[in-house]
């Protein structure tokens, strides 16, 4: 017998704003434009909202905030704050508010201004003992310690790190809304400032502004709307720690789980995914997701990237926006892997199309490699 | 407040009392009463099987690089220094650096051994390479 929750809800509107650089907003500015515009492409206004779903590094009771904002008063919400997968974790929540009667339309919305605003990643205040003697760069020195462990373990090479950079910077190329567009070679990344060994600054995702949000609804809505909808099929999620210094093995990222715990919902294997969007933080989170999601074995993730599977004309095309190396990363990815995918499904994608995407996969990560949270999500033809 | 929990939070935190060991010159770590496992950072709960009979123990202050990094700073920001993820032999890691060496030549698998140094006015957690080097 299927999952209740399998094929219950649906996507039926999705929107970006302010990707990229957006000087003289407010997040929240952001935030609102976001929400506002995937509401418009549902056809549908805030007062239809009734469940609201939200985080931020800045507004610590978001859905209080933007609810206010916008004039919502929702029946349920939901500012589950693990880092920058949380918006693919409450997609989660949300089909279960759906489907228990809770709420009827589910908005998820994320945005920041933290390029125009800081210039540089905002984290999060709070205190940190263990760690922040020594001066990491966080969050890059986290990753760093896992790329080198998994380069100690099975040999991984910066050039297959780099890779993964390229094939995005592919991607972005044919993506009018792609941050960083121009042209990127094994050797630019190999020869670009280095931030913490083995990690260069283009083996380190974006600093962008930037918003997204998506609109859910029960599935039996969803063909009043006039998008194709995208079916939530399976959400798997898992943690297993917070900081780098509890990862059990820095070699297995909680997508081991959350990938089958999202994969037994769906009834769905690696071989159905049409298309992945990864949180690339770092160009090895790519790497660890398709190996602990499997997509390929443990440690040939690196060896799977420089055989040209992810780029584009790869039979395993990851990141078709660009990702967070090259599209954008307003501090948090999570939502933009959610609308990229709704995006293919869709089949609007342009140059970067998929031809015949009935089934991608999102990965949320946050933290440091810490929060995980796997999403299937399909067309009709999957239910 | 139940009883138990009054108890747990009688005595000073772990953070308090790792702290004060460790700027009186002891590293310590906690070994739990239950399960026998050795944890750091200092907590309340051991992580590994529920209990709260958390004793502390000195360790041998041995330990290998599980990873490593360098921190690419510019000379006026302190410069470049290393960051590495310490496996203690007595199972926990935690994060510190290996002084001695330049930070490039502080390996994954090098056998290691703390040394405390002073930090403003506590101590501060480092290693360097033990006698025989590398693994």
């Amino acid at each position: 017998m299927s999952h209740p929750l399998r094929g219950s809800t649906a996507i039926v509107g999705v929107s970006t704003a302010g990707l990229g650089s957006c000087p003289g907003h407010s997040e929240m500015d952001i935030i609102v434009s976001a929400a506002h515009q995937a509401l418009a492409d549902a056809g549908l206004k805030t007062t239809d909202v009734d469940g609201l779903f939200s985080c931020s590094t800045v507004y610590s009771l978001a859905t209080l905030s933007i609810g206010e904002y916008l004039g919502i008063k929702p029946k349920y919400s939901d500012s589950n704050q693990v880092g920058g997968s949380s918006f693919v974790g409450h997609m989660l929540t949300a089909a279960m508010a759906i489907q228990n009667g809770l709420c009827e339309t589910a908005l998820i919305v994320y945005g920041s201004n933290q390029y125009s605003a800081t210039g540089k990643l905002v984290g999060l205040p709070e205190p940190d003992l263990y760690e922040a003697p020594y001066e990491p760069k966080q969050p890059p020195s986290s990753y760093a310690m896992v790329a080198a462990r998994h380069m100690y373990e099975f040999g991984t090479t910066r050039e297959q790190l780099a890779h993964v950079a390229v094939a995005a910077r592919n991607w972005a190329k044919m993506n009018p809304e792609a941050f960083m567009r121009d042209d990127l070679t094994i050797e630019d990344v190999l020869n670009s400032r280095m931030v913490s060994d083995p990690l260069s600054v283009r083996d380190c995702c974006l600093v962008t502004d930037g918003g997204g949000a998506i609109v859910m609804v029960a599935a039996d809505r969803a063909k009043d709307f006039s998008h194709k909808p995208a079916h939530v099929l399976g959400i798997g999620m898992a943690h297993y720690h917070r900081n780098i210094s509890g990862m059990p093995d820095f070699t297995v990222s909680a997508a081991a789980d959350s990938g089958k715990r999202a994969f037994e919902m769906s009834g769905m294997t690696p071989a159905d995914v049409d298309v992945l969007e990864l949180y690339d933080a770092f160009t090895i989170n790519t790497i660890m997701f398709l190996e602990d999601l499997g997509f390929c074995k443990k440690g040939e993730g690196g060896a799977f990237v420089a055989d040209g599977n992810i780029g584009p004309g790869g039979n395993t095309p990851v990141n078709t926006n660009g990702g967070g190396l090259s599209c954008c990363h307003p501090g948090m990815y999570g939502m933009f892997t959610i609308v990229e995918a709704v995006r293919q499904l869709r089949g609007n994608c342009g140059e970067r199309q998929i031809m015949n995407a009935e089934v991608a996969l999102c990965q949320g990560n946050g933290g440091r490699f810490s929060s995980q949270i796997t999403a299937l999500i399909g067309t009709e033809s999957t239910l | 407040m139940s009883q138990d929990a009054q108890a747990m939070l009688a005595k000073p935190g772990p953070d308090l009392v790792y702290r004060e060991a460790l700027d009186a010159g002891n590293f310590q770590i906690q070994q739990c009463g239950g399960c026998n496992q050795h944890i750091f950072f200092p907590r309340m709960v051991c992580p590994k099987c529920g209990s709260n009979e958390l004793a502390w123990v000195k360790p041998s202050g041995l330990g290998s690089v599980y990873s490593t990094t360098v921190v690419r700073r510019k000379p006026e920001r302190g410069g470049d220094i290393n960051v590495a993820m310490i496996e203690l032999d007595e199972g926990p890691r935690m994060m510190s650096r290996v002084d001695g060496v330049p930070p490039t030549e502080v390996k994954i698998g090098m056998r290691v051994t703390l040394k405390l140094i002073d930090q403003g006015e506590g101590k501060l957690v480092v290693f360097e390479a033990a006698e025989g080097g590398a693994a």
